[in-house]
């Protein structure tokens, strides 16, 4: 076995190990586990795109985290809105229109920040990360303006967000699963699109070797804007679907985008395999360490948010180029 | 007149604040093999590369098949019908051989077009074709650089150094592989070994110091051993 994913596999077995040590039965031992397969999942959406971005276009997106959170607002909206449940009383054909719309929004949204915004700064790095950051910031206070500071939690309901299961004396969610269910479909179907498709090819090329690929005949310009537009609208599709259990929220955009970086980090610059693993690996230690620190003998609730930078840092001590980063 | 199928007329190109270029003109005649000779920072590389609009030159003309290239961009010249072999091979590495050859294609079925040929051309690529690119030797991936070039109907090629770090029963190789290709297509080479530049090409033009300074039929240059040993130092 590589070393990497022995590393990784390592992990894994000791944060279920502690998750299970930490919990007093197997109901709630797999409520932890569920639920850190839920956050591992929702924070793919977000890491998949800043980390195929940073590796074709050199690009760090600090807005990425707010595109998640856009899509979430958006989502919420278009469920609540009276008007749009007057028209569309179907609250699950209501669900499925909203997540549509907020994904459409967030692809929008992506062409501009990268047609406008980003293009006449690529040969000055320094200055998109600037711009980046900025467009987080004005995404935050248009948030802010449209839909004031309060946070909103997910009222109407739908069949799937209902539904519950029993297993082991405890009642889970259906809609957690969903959410895994459907973050184990892209991360197949995003790592299909990379190896067997020609888009797929011209990415990877464009990560090694953005010159040689426009020296080749291939309009690199064009598929930058392709490939940042698709990041943006899957965190945007994250979002929305997070929004039925996480609600609408401001914190969403830093707390993604943070443990988003975490995850990119860790997984190794450039590996989509090491995000896809990163995610879940990120995602179940917060649930772990949640459960563990918010237990009436530790009281410690704030170590579950240093989570994703310590795992982060433990990483790279082990592995100075992150778990499936070249060169480690 | 000559048909030239290039034409590159009293370039200047600057890279950041460096005058890199200060008048280049090279011709390039339909179906010939051109070279560029010159010592090391001459502007060889830097030419091919001005011809590509990898650093597009600040002034002067480049006409391929009498269309001015100046001011478009890379994709869109190499998609006119110029294959780029650059220095250092720019293989993918962590991409198969097939996926090499995949990327270059300009219309679907290019590579199946064109896959017996270079096979033939370069039998090793055949058994090597699902290997990653990082795992083949500095002749294969040379060989794979200038297959790569291939998949497209190229009419011209450019090629920077092949011989660059290579043993000489590979170079001999890609000699015959370089020769049966005119047959075919133009070449423009960038060679710092003159005996292999010296048997492979038609024509020549010095670079010195950022300007050409010679330029004939290699036959010519051959037995001017004073202007060999004036611009290239050696004999």
């Amino acid at each position: 076995m590589r070393p990497n994913a022995l590393i990784a596999g390592l992990i894994a077995i000791g944060l279920l190990v502690f998750g299970f040590l930490t919990t007093p039965d197997l109901g709630s031992f797999g409520i932890t586990v569920m639920s850190g397969l839920f956050q591992g999942m929702l924070l793919f959406l977000v890491a998949s795109g800043l980390s195929i971005v940073f590796g074709l276009m050199d690009v760090l997106n600090f807005a990425q985290g707010s595109y998640f959170m856009v899509g979430a607002y958006v989502s919420y909206a278009i469920h609540h809105d009276p008007s749009v449940t007057a028209a569309i009383p179907n609250a699950d054909l209501r669900f499925i229109i909203a997540v549509l719309s907020a994904t459409v929004i967030g692809a929008i949204l992506g062409v501009f920040l990268e047609r406008v915004l980003l293009r006449p700064l690529y040969s000055r790095p320094i200055f998109q990360i600037v711009l980046t950051f900025g467009v987080a910031i004005v995404m935050t206070e248009a948030v802010k303006f449209v839909w004031s500071t309060t946070p909103y939690s997910w009222t109407s309901l739908f069949t799937l967000r209902e539904g519950f299961f029993e297993l082991f004396g405890q009642r889970f969610a259906v809609y957690r699963l969903f959410v895994i269910a459907i973050g184990f479909i892209l991360i197949i179907a995003i790592g299909l699109l990379l190896q067997r498709t020609r888009i797929g090819i011209i990415i990877r090329a464009g990560v090694e070797d953005r010159e040689m690929v426009e020296a080749l005949g291939i309009n690199v310009r064009l598929v930058f804007t392709l490939v940042f537009t698709m990041g943006c609208a899957v965190a945007a599709f994250g979002g929305a679907i997070a929004a039925p259990f996480l609600g609408a929220s401001i914190g969403l955009a830093n707390a993604f985008l943070l443990s988003a970086i975490a995850v990119v980090v860790l997984g190794g610059l450039g590996s989509y395999g090491g995000t896809a693993i990163g995610s879940l690996l990120v995602g179940l230690a917060v649930a772990v360490v949640a459960n563990f620190a918010s237990s009436p003998s530790i009281g410690l609730p704030v170590l579950s948010s240093m989570t994703p930078m310590l795992l982060m840092i433990l990483v790279l001590l082990v592995r100075p180029s992150g778990l499936f980063g070249k060169g480690g | 007149m000559v048909d030239n199928l290039l034409e590159v007329r009293n370039i200047e190109t600057f890279i950041g604040q460096f005058h890199i270029l200060e008048g280049v003109s090279v011709s390039v005649p339909r179906g010939s093999i051109s070279v560029l000779l010159g010592r090391n920072g001459a502007g060889k590389t830097t030419t091919l590369r001005s011809i590509m609009g990898i650093t597009p030159p600040r002034s002067g003309d480049v006409l391929f098949e009498g269309k001015r290239l100046n001011g478009m961009r890379p994709f869109a010249i190499a998609k006119l019908g110029i294959g780029y072999v650059p220095e250092h091979r720019a293989i993918f590495k962590g991409m198969s051989v097939r996926e090499n050859l995949q990327i270059a294609e300009r219309k679907a079925g290019d590579l199946a077009r064109k896959e017996a040929f270079i096979y033939d051309l370069f039998p090793d690529l055949e058994r090597l074709i699902q290997l990653a690119g990082g795992n083949l030797s500095g002749g294969q991936q040379q060989m794979l650089a200038i297959a790569r070039a291939l998949v497209p109907d190229n009419r011209l090629l450019l090629i920077d150094e092949p011989s660059e770090g290579l043993a000489p029963v590979i170079i001999e190789q890609l000699m015959t592989a370089i020769r049966r290709l005119s047959g075919q297509t133009t070449v423009l080479l960038v060679e710092q070994n003159f005996r292999m530049a010296s048997q492979l090409a038609d024509r020549f033009t010095i670079i010195e110091e950022g300007r050409s300074a010679v330029d004939g039929q290699m036959s010519v240059l051959k037995t001017d051993s004073a202007l060999i040993q004036k611009y290239l130092g050696v004999a």
